[in-house]
Order: C-alpha cells, then structure tokens, then sequence
C-alpha cells in the first residue's frame, strides 16, 4: 500500500484544555510513531484523561494543535474514531446488554456488517477469555472481567491507534498480567499503543517512550531507561530509622550519594553502588532498622522531577 | 508516493450513511428492551382501560352527543383523545426517566461518542425510538377502535402517522427538558405536568366546556393539538384545526431535536 502520510499517528503542538479558570493541560508537544507503545505516567491530576479524550477526537482542545491519524479532530471527528480503540478510565460497558451484545452492538456502530462483527465479537471473547461468559449480565461480572470486556469491545473495529486509559488500576496482580500479556501480543501486531498509568511498573513493562507529566505539563520525555539514566542512579539505597530521626540522619549521609531524599517513612540514597553506602553508613556508626539496595525505577525519576511520589 | 508529514488535506467520511447512526441508536434500544416486552405492554393497555370504563361505561349514560356539528357517541368522542394520550405517555416513559438514567447513571451516551456516532445521532437516535414508542401503543390502539367500531372514516388510516407525529413531538420537547434536569426530584415536574395535560386536552370532554382566556391555554397546549388533529381523522370531520397542529406539533418537534443536540454537545463534549 502506498503510504500516503509519515508514520506519525498523533501530534499535538501546544495543546491545551481548560475547565473554565482550571487549566489541565497546559500546552503540550507530543508526537506518537506507528506501532510504538507511548505512556503517560503522572499522579492524580496531572492532565492525562483530559489529553486522553482529546485525543480520543471527543474533547474539543482549547488551545494548540493537535492531528490525529492525519486528520483534525474538530472536523474529521467520526472518520478518526472509526479508526480508534478506546478504553476509558472508567468502565462505561452498557449495563443494559449481554457480555456478548455489548460487543456485537458496539461493533454495529462502527458500521460493520452483521455477520462480521458477530465473528470479531466471538473471537474477541476468546482472546479476552470471557467466552463461558457470553451470555452473562455486566453487572454480574468481576471487576477484572469488565475491564477485559471493556478491552475486548474497544478491539471490535481493528483499531490503528488503541487509548487506555489506566487500564490496570484496580486490579489484582494475576488480571493485570494477563492484560498486560493480551497488550503485548496487540503491540506485536502492530498496533499502535497509548496508555495512561500511575503504576511505574506498568509504564516499564508495557512503553516504549513515555512522557511524565505532572500538573498539565510534560515534565520528562524518553525510554523508560534512557529517563532512568538521564534523572537517576544506577542504584538507589533504601534506609529505614525510626520516625522522627529520618532528617537529622540524612543529613549526617548527605555526601554518600549523588542525591538523599527523605520520605516519610524511609531515606533514599542515590549511588552507582548501593552496597559501598550502606558499608559507608554502617561505618558511621548509624544503625538503621531496615536496608535494601535496588535498582532505580521510574519512581525515582518522578521523584527527582516532581519532588513527590507516584501513588500515594 | 513518497511520506510527507502535513496532513491530508482532504476530509474524510464517516463510516456511517446519514441516519444509519440513529438507526443503530434504535437497534441498541430495540435489543435493550426485547427482554422486557412486558414492561412495554403494560404502557398499551392504560389507554384502552380509559376507553373501556369512560368512553363506553360512562357513554352509556350519555345519548347524544355533538361534535363540530354532528351528533355522535359520546365513546367515538373518547377513542381519538385515548389514541393521542397512547402516543403521549409513550414518548414520555423513554424521553424523561429513561434517556435521564442513560446520560447520569448509565454513562451511555459517553460510551456512544467515542465511536463515529455523534450527538446528533444520539438526539435523533433516542426521539425516533421515543416517537416508535408511543407509534406502537397508538398503533394497537388504532386496531381496537377499528374492532369495537369506533372508527368510520378512511381518513382514520393517517391517524396512525398523526399519531408518529405526536410521538416525535412530545419525545423531542420532554428528552430536551431531561437534559437539565439534576436529580429524580425534578421530574416530580413533569408528572404535575402530564396528568393535567391527559385529563383537560379535550380528552374526556370538549374544551367549549371551558370560557376565556383558560380555553385560550388550552388550545395552545400541545396534547390538545394532537388530540383534535386525531380526533378529525378518526371521526372523518376536518377542518382548517388540524392543518394547524399539523404546523404546531412539527415545529415543536423540530425544536426539541435541535435544543437536545445542542445540550448533549454541552453536556458530553467536554
Ligand atoms: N469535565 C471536567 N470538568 C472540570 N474539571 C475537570 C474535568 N475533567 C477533568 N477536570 C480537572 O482537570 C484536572 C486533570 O484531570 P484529569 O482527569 O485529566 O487527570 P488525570 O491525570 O487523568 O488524573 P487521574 O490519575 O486521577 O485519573 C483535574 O484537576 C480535574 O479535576
Ligand atoms: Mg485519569
């Protein structure tokens, strides 16, 4: 097939949105490639549904640029969501339908033909593994299964580009490893993948490039480890001393590492080598209650950017 | 070809033919309420019970009656107002509470526009199934004249769209007053509305009972133009009042489209 755009899928320049004086998004450049997974990690807050359903062509923008498969949402809106797979925040199936008709009735309004969509809709069940289910009210589903469902149905159209919207939040770690799974093998086939998450782990395993965003700005942008490389260290030392001690001992180990954080309820040093600071610290004569050296993570690029934790 | 990265000038269609969205919308509705056929039937006989004990029992009582100058009985007097308040209360059981759960509590109609369905589908989707509502219990109660005798005149055939009419008309006006509606408490309104609209439309007994300005109100109330527009088709006596209802009601009905539309992209586009 001749290609008649790049293969940019999603462009924003400046892209804005308002609720009255509240501004979520305040002007942000992104741009998403065919057959990349792009993440949008950040706190409560931080803009990431409100960039989600603009870019879903249902939220006007209020401000900037923003062009979706080629196309402008505030004009091409139905030719754009014809194109899209969209899994919201929230699971929105129609509680008034089957398992099996909230696929086979979404699909319709894609204007797919009857026979096909029924086809699609069996074979969706199948991948999702909801197929004993078919007949099942929603309500009577779990949590896990409507999500799944949820997944299934924003599936039936083939999309180019699929937007979830944190799509593992709430579920129990054995559900979200089989999305993640049934994400990976839709990756592989060349779908193009958005996700929004505040789970580091998530934007590990599932992004290619992300972007942290924080208070409707984009705070960081690369791979999951070209960010941890770029705004933290190899390692990072884990200390535990009892509450109330925790800033007058960070102070004692400043020059251990690169950077000390204090939480609440723990001291992070951040060092190429863990295990030389905990000697260190232990030669110092403190005597914390409990250690541990690990390898930095995501989280510690959001704390280093945001000065605050992920979840909370 | 080679790749560029301006966008394709050109706008692209929908997958969807015009109206096949609100098509779809009726579908979904369709499937909804397959299972509950029983909750539908129930809305049908309401008016025919009305026929039952007050056209015919309460006729019995009555030996002559006059209507636009010809005498008449008074049942054949009752059935059009009961075959206009079938439309009525049918429109309005899908337009108020209904379309009031699926764009609160359901999340449906959020659901709906993220697929190439647009608002617009969505008005016309909903008021269609409103006015097929209201057309079916008008539909059989048309075919229960036409058994008990009620019915004389061929003109009686366009009772049943006048009656899709009525439908469309009140399933517009009251889905676009649901749109601003906050809590269930606020349709206590719309029943402080709707029986007084069934009991003094001139569905009982003639509006020359009334004088002044009161009759005045009440020929402009919508019901009373559906119930004098069906009542000239079934009893085959027109007049220049049911050209005017004609006008009134597709006005009504074409303004409750538009105010609907206009509050959904408020509502959900956002
Ligand atoms: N429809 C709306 N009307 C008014 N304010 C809104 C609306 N939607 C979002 N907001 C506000 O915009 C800000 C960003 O919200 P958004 O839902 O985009 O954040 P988020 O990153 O998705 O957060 P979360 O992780 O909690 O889902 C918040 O302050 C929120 O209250
Ligand atoms: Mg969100």
């Amino acid at each position: 097939m001749v290609e008649h755009f790049s293969d940019v899928m999603i462009r924003a320049r400046g892209l804005r949105k308002s609720f009255g004086d509240l501004e979520a998004v305040k002007g942000i450049d992104i741009e998403v490639h065919k057959g990349e997974a792009f993440g949008f990690l950040g706190p409560n807050g931080a803009g990431k549904s409100s960039t989600m359903r603009m870019i879903a062509a249902v939220s006007p923008a209020s401000g900037g640029e923003l062009s979706i498969l080629g196309m402008d949402p505030a004009k091409d809106g139905p030719a754009i969501r014809a194109r899209l797979g969209v899994c919201p925040q929230e699971d929105t199936l129609d509680v008034e339908l089957n398992v099996f008709d909230n696929l086979y009735i979404y699909g319709r309004y894609f204007g797919i033909p009857r026979a096909e969509v029924r086809a699609r809709a069996e074979e969706l069940l199948a991948f999702v593994q909801l197929t004993e289910k078919r007949t099942a009210k929603v309500e009577d589903l779990s949590g896990g299964m409507k999500r799944r469902l949820t997944i299934a149905r924003s599936l039936i159209n083939r999309p180019d580009v699929l937007l979830l919207d944190e799509p593992t939040t709430g579920l129990d770690p054995q559900a979200r490893h089989l999305l993640w799974d049934r994400l990976f093998r839709l990756k592989q086939q060349g779908v193009t993948l958005v996700i929004t998450t505040h789970y580091m782990d998530e934007a590990e395993q599932l992004a290619d490039r992300l972007v942290v965003m924080d208070k409707g700005v984009i705070a960081a942008e690369g791979s999951p480890l070209e960010l941890i490389r770029q705004y933290s260290t190899r390692e990072v030392a884990e200390l535990r001393f009892p509450v109330g001690d925790h800033d007058a001992t960070a102070e004692k180990i400043a020059d251990l590492g690169e950077r000390v954080e204090v939480l609440p309820d723990r001291i992070l040093v951040y060092s190429d080598d863990g295990e030389h600071v905990l000697e260190e610290v232990h030669g110092r004569g403190l005597r914390p209650l409990a250690t541990l050296v690990r390898r930095s993570t995501l989280e510690d690029v959001f704390l280093r950017l945001t000065g605050r934790t992920l979840v909370d | 070809m080679s790749a560029t990265t301006t966008p394709r000038p050109v706008s692209i269609r929908s997958p969807l033919r015009p109206f096949e969205g609100s098509g779809l919308i009726v579908l979904r509705n369709y499937v909804t309420y397959k299972s509950q056929w029983k909750l539908f039937a129930t809305g049908f006989l309401e008016p025919v019970f009305y026929l039952f004990s007050i056209g015919i029992g309460v006729g019995k009582l009555i030996h002559v009656f006059e209507f636009n100058g010809h005498a008449i009985p008074y049942a054949e007097f009752v059935a059009p107002g009961m075959l206009a308040a079938s439309a009525f209360n049918g429109a309005l059981l899908d337009s108020t509470f209904n379309v009031f759960f699926k764009l609160k509590y359901e999340k449906l109609y959020d659901q709906l526009l993220v697929t190439p369905l647009t608002t617009s589908d969505v008005a016309r989707g909903e008021i269609i199934w409103g006015q097929l509502r209201g057309g079916s219990y008008s539909l059989a109660f048309l075919v229960v004249m036409w058994a008990l005798g009620l019915v004389h005149s061929w003109w009686a055939v366009l009772a049943f769209p006048a009656a899709l009419l009525i439908g469309f008309a009140f399933s517009a006006v009251c889905m676009s007053l649901t749109t601003f509606m906050t809590s269930w408490q606020d349709f206590d309104k719309i029943t402080m509305v709707q029986l007084p609209l069934f009991l003094f439309s001139g569905t009982f007994f003639p509006i020359t009972a009334f004088h002044g300005v009161l009759r005045w109100v009440i020929e402009v109330t919508p019901l009373y133009r559906g119930v004098v527009l069906c009542r000239e088709l079934t009893t085959g006596v027109i007049t220049w009042e049911s050209g005017f209802s004609l006008v009134y009601l597709v006005a009504m009905g074409v303004l409750g489209l538009v105010v609907v539309r206009r509050r959904l992209d408020a509502l959900l586009l956002t």
